[in-house]
């Protein structure tokens, strides 16, 4: 830089002192909070000792990701975190969408407000809470589903052993915390629809169901697009709190319920094996950062006004 | 709502019919489905031991017993403490959160500081890649020597990037030249933002204000990963903790064959964890209805980008 360029640049601290000012706690914050531990990826080619801490560790090149890899643990929860989260997000779209038509659609306004209400409830609940609940319907000896199928002359069903139904119950969580709020987006976008467009439809004979599928689900489509893509844009991460609190430590179900988020959380908290961790977890976000480049990408070539950078 | 303004004046035809049967169906259908679950909670926190043990949990209660309670409440004093450690935090992590996302987010919004771009990529970057959990296990455990002390529940959810987006497109609104009043007047910016921003995004402070009041509400995480005493467990982890301690007991008196199922039938362990959930969720559920609404509005605008 030029010496008139530093003039400029301290002229312009100077100027903006009061700004900077503000920003201090928050950058601050963001420093150390968010960049510092950014530098401790490095641990992700270190073999970690705690006297050694991240910079005195040895190196030990690419051992922690070839066992990562080499162990079949990377596959499984690549896969599971994927699938798991393509699912999700199939399943909480349609339904979102679905409630938000069919609440703009009824005419009964306090049955509309009471349905919209009871379904934003689990969105303000932990998911320590949702652990409760689902022990409360799956338990296989108190569970509100054995005791049907047992009321039927069923035989009951060991849930917490058997990991093939699980992906059904946390897809079922899933959609069932999310849904209220989620379907809140596409209530605006409904309620965003020019009117006259619904009249000319009515003029030109559509009924009902023409209406929603000709006219409703066209105009939302940019909002759908758009929340489909950010919501693609996470594929890679594995909702920690959801599988830790309804699957836990039952090691009976990780071949269908480990994800990226929880390995890496046993690695840390119960091996305590720091650089594996770590390799796992610089794996995830690096995968991360690329979807969301790419998600960013495709969200510029539809519309650039929702880009997030 | 859309159809309200262009029917009535024909006949309903079939088409509508069907729509009305699917659609009252469908919202009753799942509307329910997000009840239920409470209300089994609910009604298992009222029902006696015995009856869970032998038929399983229900919709209704099952020989009405408040033994579950009194059990939760006989010795309070753990309960008022997980209580009071999770209002503190979730009072002073507001204020401060909002405090800080306000602060920064009024800069990010000022068209004439030329740097708000570079600053606020510095504050978004932070959401597109991070150094994972152990880097940050490593922060705050061996750097910030935080392990066990409040201020490791308390500083991971002050600050988040999504939160200062919705805060910045809510002031981003306020007209220029109201700031700029503000200016002439002899404001400086403290006093601007203060004075003028502030009740101007009211909205934006409750909305905003709720999710972090909410986050801290029911975090578990921080406290399962950085406390240790379980006299500073907040309100979450401590029926976490409480559920699973449970269950381990449920273990150890089933392995002591011959006096399991009389002890198991006297001390009440399934009805006494529906008991502490309901006591943990309560005021959540109770709050609840006062702050949807300021929910909705957020979740819109936080949509449409900072």
């Amino acid at each position: 830089m030029k010496k008139s360029g530093w003039r400029g640049f301290f002229k312009k601290l100077y100027k903006y002192r009061v700004f900077l000012l503000m920003l201090a706690p928050a950058v601050i914050y963001t420093l150390i909070f968010a960049y510092y531990p950014m530098t401790g990826i490095v641990m992700a080619f270190k073999k970690y000792n705690y006297a050694g801490g991240i910079w005195g560790s040895p190196w030990n090149g690419l051992e922690n990701f070839k066992f990562f890899f080499k162990s079949g643990q990377a596959g499984l929860v690549t896969r599971n975190t994927v699938l798991y989260n393509v699912l999700f997000i199939a399943v909480n779209t349609i339904t979102q969408i679905a409630v938000a038509i069919f609440l703009t659609e009824i005419r009964n306004k306090h049955y509309r407000k009471i349905t919209q209400s009871l379904m934003f409830l689990p969105y303000f609940i932990s998911w320590v809470i949702v652990g409760v609940m689902a022990f409360n319907i799956f338990s296989s000896d108190y569970g509100f589903i054995n005791r049907i199928i047992t009321y039927f002359g069923g035989e009951k069903i060991s849930f917490y052993t058997k990991p093939q139904y699980w992906p059904f119950i946390l897809l079922f969580f899933n959609v069932w915390k999310g849904i209220g709020y989620g379907s809140v987006m596409y209530l605006a976008a409904i309620m965003g629809i020019d009117t006259s467009i619904y009249e000319a439809a009515k003029i030109d004979g559509a009924n009902v169901f023409q209406r929603i599928f000709k006219v409703t689900l066209p105009m939302i489509m940019p909002t759908t697009i758009i929340l489909l893509l950010l919501s693609v844009g996470g594929i890679f991460k594995g909702n920690f709190d959801m599988f830790y609190n309804l699957v836990g430590n039952n090691g009976l179900l990780y071949n269908y319920t480990d994800v990226i988020d929880t390995l890496t959380f046993r690695a840390l908290t119960s091996s305590n094996d720091f650089g594996m961790s770590a390799a796992i977890g610089l794996y995830q976000s690096v995968l991360c950062f690329i979807t969301i480049v790419i998600v960013n990408k495709l969200v510029g070539r539809y519309d650039k006004d929702y880009t997030l950078f | 709502m859309a159809s309200e303004k262009h029917s009535n004046k024909i006949k309903t035809g079939s088409d509508v019919i069907w729509l009305n049967i699917i659609a009252y169906g469908f919202l009753g259908l799942i509307a329910l489905m997000c009840f239920v679950p409470f209300i089994m909670i609910l009604s298992g926190s009222f029902s006696s031991e015995q009856a869970i043990i032998q038929n399983g949990f229900s919709i209704f209660p099952q020989d009405f017993s408040l033994e579950a309670y009194k059990t939760v409440f006989k010795d309070p004093a753990v309960v008022l403490r997980a209580y009071a450690t999770t209002i503190g935090l979730t009072v002073i992590g507001t204020v401060g959160g909002l405090l800080l996302q306000t602060m920064t987010a009024y800069v990010l919004s000022r068209k004439d500081f030329e740097w708000r771009n570079k600053f606020s990529f510095f504050f978004y970057f932070t959401t597109l890649f991070s150094g994972g959990l152990v880097p940050y296990f490593i922060l705050i455990t061996q750097k910030l020597n935080l392990r066990d002390s409040y201020l490791a529940l308390l500083l991971p959810l002050l600050f988040s990037v999504y939160n200062l987006l919705i805060m910045k497109s809510y002031i981003m609104a306020i007209p220029d030249s109201l700031i700029e009043a503000a200016k002439i007047d002899g404001c400086g910016e403290f006093r601007t933002l203060f004075k003028v921003v502030m009740p101007m995004i009211k909205p934006a402070l409750a909305t905003v204000g709720l999710f972090i009041a909410l986050a801290y509400w029911n975090d578990w995480y921080n406290a399962m990963l950085y406390i240790k005493s379980d006299t500073k467990y907040p309100l979450q982890y401590f029926l976490y903790q409480q559920v699973n301690n449970i269950e381990a007991y449920k273990k150890l008196l089933s392995n002591s064959a011959a006096s399991s199922v009389a002890s198991a039938v006297s001390l009440p362990t399934q009805t006494l964890k529906m008991a502490l959930t309901i006591v943990v969720t309560g005021p959540i559920v109770l709050a609840y209805p006062l702050v949807q609404k300021y929910f909705v509005q957020g979740i819109t605008i936080g949509a449409v980008k900072g």
